[in-house]
């Protein structure tokens, strides 16, 4: 009886769990359907396989790749070249940062900062948005090079915005390094500089994987902060930003527009499917840590 | 060995003597407003000539100071241009006239007593506040019957897992468009069957405000789910057994042991859910963009009707180019935001406390 009971139970948590899973996964099999159609036929009905063909969606991602409101390779490109300059430079710095802060714990300068550091993951974006276009702008106008509108000011406002939560990570895990391992470097002959990159930096490479799937989710979906610095119609655009102004430029052709998504999440769940169980642990410890 | 260090030093010297000529210069040329196009190159090539020179240069004394300087330095530069300065900027421009570029005279609280005059803004206020409770129960909620489902006996339980989680992958503004389709295509063709009316959600600002309630739980639960996951991993095995053994059903585990167990848990996740409600701007923006009207509130007709409060700050500054009052609700927002992160900290430390 206890048995029965069990078994017909484990079937009906299966299907709840396949119909919750239906829901889940039906807008990405809306919109993978609906960029093989013509607007016609999305009309016609939405949900439905008729209509679907390869030829069409082939010619919805030509129109789209080559729209010049979207733009897809460089956009792309744009995003893929901010999101991984900034990943490294907030994992090189970060870390140089953090060991650093943990070293001198005692005193009180790197007590300061640290918690600066982490005070400021309180300030919403908001709040600092409007004069950091104005600082930005003179900035770039004082010494000659473009802070708005282009990739090293974009990269640099990265580095600053995530510098705070990837400190706060990195410290947290290099105070668990034991200090004897430097201690006995250092009586070999390291010099501080040799100890951190020989024997410190090679040992956080798990915790630099959580913060760059975290700053790596961050960056890539971002919105605000590249429509902010790089503008609408701007030089250099990342895939959200163009996404939006590529929407604003048709209205409700629903087959280009979900094409232009489509092309916009697809690298994005090809890196799930490769990284997936890093990536749900990096957001796990991310969110217990942070 | 001592050639390598005189080596050294020569190399060193010569970076940092270098970099400063070069920052002088460039300073130089950007006071006398030049515009040399390299200008800007000389700077930065400057200073890392310094930074590059300070740190191999090999005297022992001063070597840790000098190195805990150029470690910390490139970070924090980034932080205080980004993060700090435009903070404190905002804060003084928020009591003054600025126009974006620059202010003309002092205005004191006018900017602030101003915002509470819009009734659109106290809309927003109040739709926002409604929106974090109603997501912060809804989101955990979901969150946890997931999560209670992900951690039973179940087939196929890792695609499961990852299908839940996989729409929070996915950017904030190209969600809103894929859930506006459904809102204005596929959801009308449901209605249209079962009342034999085409009737859109997001062309009423109440209806509106549930679609993006929907997308938000359809985004964010499954991320909160793995949190909550993570959690129930966490409550002993052993203690389940003995309860199963003393003759507790199902129920009372989850009330008595399970809930009590992960604490920490519900509360790490009750405030990611209100932070991150706060600060919603992408799904607004893509989905209604803030749109909708409402018939009288406060004695005016808005067209607000689903703008929350991060949207209507950008639209006030950047839309309507009106950057002193924005940056000052901009300000109120923080001082929001702030409280709620002190609140959770003191409820965090008052738990330990107790544990």
């Amino acid at each position: 009886m206890g048995k029965k009971e069990k078994t017909s139970s484990v079937v009906w948590r299966f299907v709840i769990a396949t119909i919750i899973a239906i829901y889940v996964l039906f807008p990405f099999y809306l919109v993978v359907i609906n960029s093989c159609k013509t607007t016609n036929d999305i009309t016609a009905n939405p949900i439905g396989l008729n209509g679907v063909s390869f030829t069409q969606l082939i010619s919805n991602l030509v129109d789209v790749i080559n729209n010049t409101h979207f733009l897809f390779w460089d956009a792309f490109a744009s995003s893929l070249i901010i999101t991984v300059l900034s990943l490294v430079f907030l994992a090189v710095f970060g870390g140089m940062a953090g060991w650093v802060i943990c070293r001198n714990n005692k005193k009180k300068w790197a007590m300061v900062i640290y918690f600066t550091f982490i005070a400021s993951m309180i300030i919403p974006f908001q709040v600092v948005m409007l004069p950091l276009i104005a600082t930005f702008r003179d900035v770039g106008k004082f010494i000659g090079i473009s802070m708005l509108q282009s990739v090293p000011g974009i990269v640099f406002a990265y580095c600053g915005f995530g510098g705070a939560m990837t400190v706060f990570i990195l410290t947290g895990f290099i105070k668990g390094i034991p200090y004897d391992l430097e201690e006995a470097a250092s009586i070999d002959g390291c010099s501080p500089e040799q100890i951190y990159f020989k024997i410190i930096f090679p040992l956080l490479k798990p915790v630099i994987t959580t913060v760059t799937i975290l700053n790596g989710m961050w960056i890539w979906n971002d919105y605000l902060l590249p429509s902010m610095m790089l503008g609408q119609n701007g030089r250099v655009k990342t895939l959200p930003v163009a996404v939006q102004a590529f929407v604003g430029s048709y209205v409700k052709e629903w087959n280009m527009i979900l094409a232009a998504a489509l092309l916009a999440i697809v690298p994005m769940i090809i890196i799930f499917l490769i990284a997936q169980k890093q990536i749900m642990n990096g957001m796990i410890e991310g969110a217990v840590k942070g | 060995m001592v050639d390598n260090a005189v080596g050294k030093r020569l190399l060193s010297l010569l970076c940092i003597f270098g970099g400063v000529a070069l920052v002088v210069a460039a300073l130089i040329l950007d006071v006398s407003r030049s515009n040399a196009p390299y200008r800007g190159a000389f700077l930065v090539i400057g200073i890392v000539g310094i930074l590059v020179g300070l740190f191999i240069f090999p005297t022992l004394k001063y070597h840790r100071a000098l190195m805990n300087f150029v470690f910390l330095f490139p970070l924090l530069f980034a932080f205080l241009v980004t993060v700090i300065i435009p903070l404190i900027l905002g804060i003084r421009y928020s009591f003054t006239n600025w126009d974006g570029i620059r202010f003309t005279k002092e205005v004191g609280l006018e900017n602030y007593t101003k915002m509470f005059q819009q009734p659109s803004f106290i809309w927003s206020i109040l739709l926002t506040f409604l929106f974090v409770v109603v997501n912060m129960i809804m989101v955990n909620l979901v969150a946890f019957l997931l999560a209670l489902l992900c951690t039973s006996k179940l087939k196929g339980l890792g695609f499961f897992r990852a299908s839940y989680f996989l729409p929070n992958l996915i950017g904030g503004i190209v969600l809103g468009y894929i859930w506006q389709f459904i809102f204005a295509n596929v959801v009308t063709n449901i209605t249209t069957a079962l009342f034999d009316n085409r009737y859109s959600m997001l062309s009423e600002t109440g209806t509106a405000f549930i679609a993006i309630i929907v997308v938000y739980i359809w985004q964010y639960a499954g991320y909160i789910m793995l949190i909550y996951i993570t959690g129930l991993n966490t409550v002993p095995g052993e203690i389940l057994e003995a309860s199963s053994i003393d003759g507790a059903n199902p129920m009372q585990t989850l009330f008595q042991i399970k809930i009590p167990m992960i604490a920490p848990t519900i509360t790490i996740c009750t405030f990611l859910t209100l932070t991150s409600a706060f600060k919603q701007f992408d799904v607004n923006l893509a989905l209604t963009n803030g749109t909708g009207s409402v018939a009288d509130f406060m004695g005016s007709y808005l067209t607000n009707g689903t703008e929350m409060l991060a949207l209507n700050i950008y639209n006030t500054a950047v839309i309507k180019d009106n950057y002193a009052l924005g940056e000052a609700k901009a300000v109120l927002f923080f001082i929001i935001l702030a409280c709620v992160s002190i609140l959770q900290v003191y409820i965090s430390n008052k738990k330990e406390v107790e544990l």
